[in-house]
């Protein structure tokens, strides 16, 4: 067994260690899932286009794409989670903990918004570390250690905030970070939700980080003994998984001018379903940024049409139940062929 | 083997009666001296205590038992939702044997064994804010909701004109609390106010983020909308972000709230919203124990104790009776 170090950009490491699958067959498997979501977001916008004559205004869309930001930032986070075949369920109440302690550093503490913005980030990526360590450290299965980090989280939030929420009326430009308009018309928020996809985008494709997380994913063993320091790359990706949580925690923080601490539990599974719906496997290995971001659009999109249909609240949730079903279940179906 | 799995399982309840003997420390202290010094336990397990609307409760609770000389304990699930972790908690104040129990039922079925437990520990209990469906219950401290949604569509009424589209953003569809605003809304504005058209009800389970997507979406969906009902602190803040956001002016849309809460005073003082239904929250809390105190001592309460509801906006924010109850 080698224990040297792995040389960066060895050839042999340059692609996940799946082994025998053509790597052009899970290329065009990847695109094929990608373009299935693509496909069912632009079906969903024509469907809601012709329910309501006020569904396709650009006032919709903004708001849209306002809905699709604080999900869509713990999704893209808790995608590189997934890719190596872990979860995160941190990452609601850990988003919460995150604007709490933004609140604590801006308005009790009355730190420089710089300063306070950076703190709450961090937050969220010492909880990454956390998890991180715990799982591969202490080999903790990631499903329990995230559970338990959620209720830390949860209870550190209503502790810490004195179960009240903390409000940013006092500090100058807080509330534009999340809805000042740099582009007109079109919120920050919306923004740092795009902006964070191109990092993510870079970080999984271009970086070793991005290989080895999807090494990891496909066969966690077989990389370690190819020479990678999996323990390091997997706390790596939770503590980048974590930065987003705080990221996340941040702009509703902004957006809402105040840090609820009671809020937050449920969000973790709403983006843990965009990442399924945007066609990256549970099981470790495959996924992508793209699809991620689109699973979001589709979940925004289907609950802002639902409801500007007028649709029951109850009838909704089952809609969108559907719709993971049929996500998951094509994918597998996929699987399934290209296995045979 | 079968004596030994029985000393087994005798070693498990023993270790757990230990270990809530050890947890319950205090109650039975109480209990203890509970005839001989005087000293009495009312224990309370709410529906929750994160919202600020049950902060404001406990401080009520525990400002009538500093004046009547006797100790409460409060507590409650971390989300309304969990009717199960309350039973929980319902159960382990039983065990405690305190003097009497109040208690505020998410749901108004699950609770009737627990009474039942109670009963036969000889504990009375009181309720606040929302009852169980068992005879049990001595006296329940709560804010007549239907009388209060109504309030809500009279004076939603009044300042659109009498006519026109309104939606409701709910808190609840299921606990009574959301049930009985949105019905009391519904009721007055169907039966009094003909040319009212209610268009839209939904449901944002009190959280500020779903209920502005909501009140957005409902905003687009119906362009002449006049007016949005908010029946709980985050539904109505959550409608006054949704205005923030689109950039709406105050007169483009009538919004009324429930409860209080820093940012709906705000709202209501900077002109956002037109005003809010506000319950008595701290004199739930001082009923509910004053209540349990009075059985207790053998004197019989009234059944229901209607601790009131009021109107307010930015003429009469600063009443002093108004002010009294409400909180940041």
């Amino acid at each position: 067994m080698n224990a040297s170090p792995v040389l960066e950009g060895n050839p042999k490491t340059d692609q996940p260690v799946s082994g025998r699958s053509d790597n052009a067959l899970t290329f065009l498997r990847a695109k094929l899932q990608q373009s299935l979501a693509f496909g069912t977001l632009i079906v969903l916008v024509i469907f809601f286009s012709i329910a309501s004559e006020n569904f396709f205004q650009w006032s919709n869309i903004s708001s849209i794409l306002l809905a699709t930001a604080v999900i869509g930032i713990l999704a893209l986070g808790t995608t590189f989670v997934i890719i190596t075949g872990g979860i995160d369920l941190s990452i609601g109440t850990g988003m919460t903990l995150a604007a709490v302690m933004t609140g604590i550093f801006l308005v009790n503490m009355q730190l420089p918004l710089l300063v306070g913005v950076i703190g709450g980030l961090l937050t969220g990526a010492l909880m990454g570390f956390i998890n991180g360590v715990n799982i591969a450290i202490l080999k903790l299965p990631p499903f329990i250690a995230t559970l338990a980090m959620m209720m830390i989280a949860q209870g550190l939030a209503l502790v810490i905030s004195g179960v009240r929420p903390i409000y940013f009326s006092g500090v100058d430009g807080f509330k534009d970070i999340a809805l000042g308009t740099l582009i007109p018309g079109l919120p920050n928020a919306v923004l740092i939700l795009f902006i964070l996809a191109i990092v993510a985008y870079l970080l999984l494709s271009k970086t070793l980080f991005g290989r080895y997380t999807f090494a990891i994913g496909s066969n966690e063993e077989a990389t370690r003994l190819s020479g990678v320091n999996t323990r390091k790359w997997l706390i790596v990706v939770y503590t980048v998984a974590g930065l987003f949580t705080g990221f996340a925690g941040v702009v509703i923080a902004s957006r809402l001018d105040s840090a609820q601490p009671q809020i937050g539990m449920g969000y973790e599974l709403q983006a843990i379903a965009a990442v399924i719906i945007g066609g990256t496997s549970l099981l470790g290995g495959r996924g992508s940024i793209m699809g991620t971001v689109i699973g979001a659009l589709i979940m925004s999109v289907l609950i802002n049409g639902l409801r500007i249909m007028s649709i029951q609240t109850e009838w909704q949730n089952v809609v969108v139940g559907v719709v993971i079903l049929i996500a998951v279940f094509t994918d597998t179906l996929r699987q399934r062929r290209s296995a045979s | 083997m079968k004596t030994g799995k029985k000393v087994t399982l005798f070693a498990a309840v023993a270790a757990l009666s230990l270990s809530l003997a050890g947890c319950s420390g205090a109650g039975d202290a109480a209990e203890a001296g509970g005839s001989d010094d005087g000293e009495i336990t009312i224990a309370l397990v709410s529906k929750g205590f994160q919202h600020q609307f049950w902060q404001a409760v406990k401080q009520g609770a525990e400002q009538r038992a500093e004046e009547l000389g006797v100790t409460v304990t409060f507590d409650g699930p971390a989300a309304e939702t969990e009717i199960d972790g309350q039973l929980q908690m319902l159960q382990a104040a039983i065990d405690k044997k305190p003097d009497a129990i109040g208690f505020a039922a998410l749901d108004p079925e699950a609770c009737i064994p627990l009474y039942e437990n109670a009963e036969a520990a000889g504990i009375p209990v009181v309720e606040f804010d929302a009852g169980c469906s068992s005879d049990y219950g001595q006296a329940i401290a709560k804010t007549d909701s239907l009388g209060a949604g109504a309030l809500a569509a009279d004076r939603m009424a009044e300042l659109i004109g009498g006519e026109g589209e309104v939606a409701i953003v709910g808190h609840s569809q299921i606990n009574s609390t959301g049930v009985e605003r949105r019905d009391g809304f519904i009721d007055r504005i169907e039966s009094e106010y003909p040319d009212i058209e209610i268009v839209d009800t939904q449901y944002g389970d009190g959280d500020h983020l779903k209920s502005a997507d909501i009140a957005k979406t409902m905003i687009q969906a119906h362009p002449d909308l006049k007016g949005i009902y908010g029946t709980n602190e985050g539904s109505a803040i959550g409608v006054v972000n949704a205005v923030g956001e689109l950039g709406l002016g105050e007169d483009e849309l009538t919004i009324v709230g429930f409860d209080s809460g820093q940012a709906q005073l705000d709202a209501i003082s900077d002109g956002t919203m037109a005003g809010a239904i506000t319950q008595n929250p701290i004199g739930i809390g001082e009923e509910v124990v004053q209540a349990a105190y009075d059985i207790i001592n053998g004197d019989t309460p009234e059944e229901v104790i209607d601790t009131g509801y009021f109107w307010y906006d930015a003429a009469n924010i600063e009443d002093e009776e108004i002010a009294a109850v409400l909180y940041k």
